[in-house]
């Protein structure tokens, strides 16, 4: 393991991904628009990609890495198709506001 | 010195992930996620040895898809700032229902056994360079690369489709007969 798990133990780097992915958690909750709740979701990808970094150097296991270079391939493909829904939701209705897209229930 | 750099660090990347949510206009959202990015990576980069991912993380990440985020907005000018704001009652339970999943999870953290979770010592070699990973990407995990491109091509037609301009469908008469009309 690098010499900074010696000063610096494991389950604070737990904690600050844990810390990143409830700031995401309330970003998706409090806010509306629906472009920002996005991303929040990205926000929390991010703290899940720190904590399999974190967990690859303790462990000296590439393999964590390789998951994230995935993870972050995955979501760049999701970014590309959800901005897509969001640019053909604005077309139709002419906001991004997520309490407008509530008309599905009838 | 390592060690303070790592807090300070977490310190900065936590409160521009708060100004995220915080920020009123969209655009300053954007870039403050930018800077929560460069945070992250910097905690890579610098503290955890792993410098291929905090590399890919700012080109990925910062660069490719906070632009997309920054077209979108400007594109549909998104930036004057439209959003009705929840109700404060919104925000309380918004915020207590985030606390609670925190507590939950640290209570969860404080419970395992750290001494069971071993660290192994540095084999010499970094185990996030380019070489290591390189190798373990291009033997271990080359059908998960090879579904990753096919993933790509499946996003790209289907941004394409989604997003494109609605126009009249054609029908089979239109294509078939083009000239019959005129």
């Amino acid at each position: 393991m690098p010499n900074i798990f010696q000063t610096v133990p494991l389950i604070h780097f737990v904690y600050l991904s844990a810390l990143l992915f409830c700031i995401g958690v309330v970003g998706v909750l409090i806010r509306r628009n629906a472009i920002i709740i996005f991303m929040s979701i990205e926000l929390m990808l991010n703290s899940v990609n720190l904590l399999l970094v974190a967990f690859s150097a303790y462990r000296q296991d590439p393999p964590g890495q390789i998951f994230v270079f995935f993870i972050m391939a995955v979501a760049a493909a999701e970014v590309a198709v959800g901005l897509a829904i969001i640019i053909m939701i604005y077309r139709n209705i002419r906001t991004v506001d997520i309490n407008e897209l509530s008309r599905l229930k009838g | 010195m390592l060690t303070s750099a790592f807090y300070f660090i977490a310190f900065v990347t936590v409160f521009f992930a708060v100004m995220v949510i915080a920020a009123k206009n969209p655009v300053h959202s954007v870039l403050y996620l930018v800077l929560t990015f460069f945070g992250i990576s910097a905690n890579y980069i610098f503290i955890l040895d792993a410098p291929f991912v905090g590399i890919v993380n700012i080109i990925v990440y910062a660069g490719a898809i906070m632009v997309l985020f920054l077209f979108v907005i400007m594109l549909m000018n998104l930036n004057a700032e439209a959003e009705h704001r929840k109700s404060n009652a919104f925000l309380i339970v918004g915020a207590f229902a985030g606390g609670s999943l925190l507590l939950i999870v640290v209570d969860a953290i404080r419970k395992v056994d750290w001494k069971s979770v071993s660290g192994q010592e540095s084999s010499g070699g970094a185990i996030g360079s380019i070489k290591v990973l390189g190798k373990v990407l291009y033997t271990d995990y080359i059908l998960p690369f090879e579904v990753a491109s096919v993933l790509f091509l499946v996003a790209i037609v289907g941004a394409v489709i989604l997003a494109r301009k609605e126009k009249l469908p054609l029908t089979v008469g239109q294509i078939s007969h083009p000239v019959s009309e005129s």
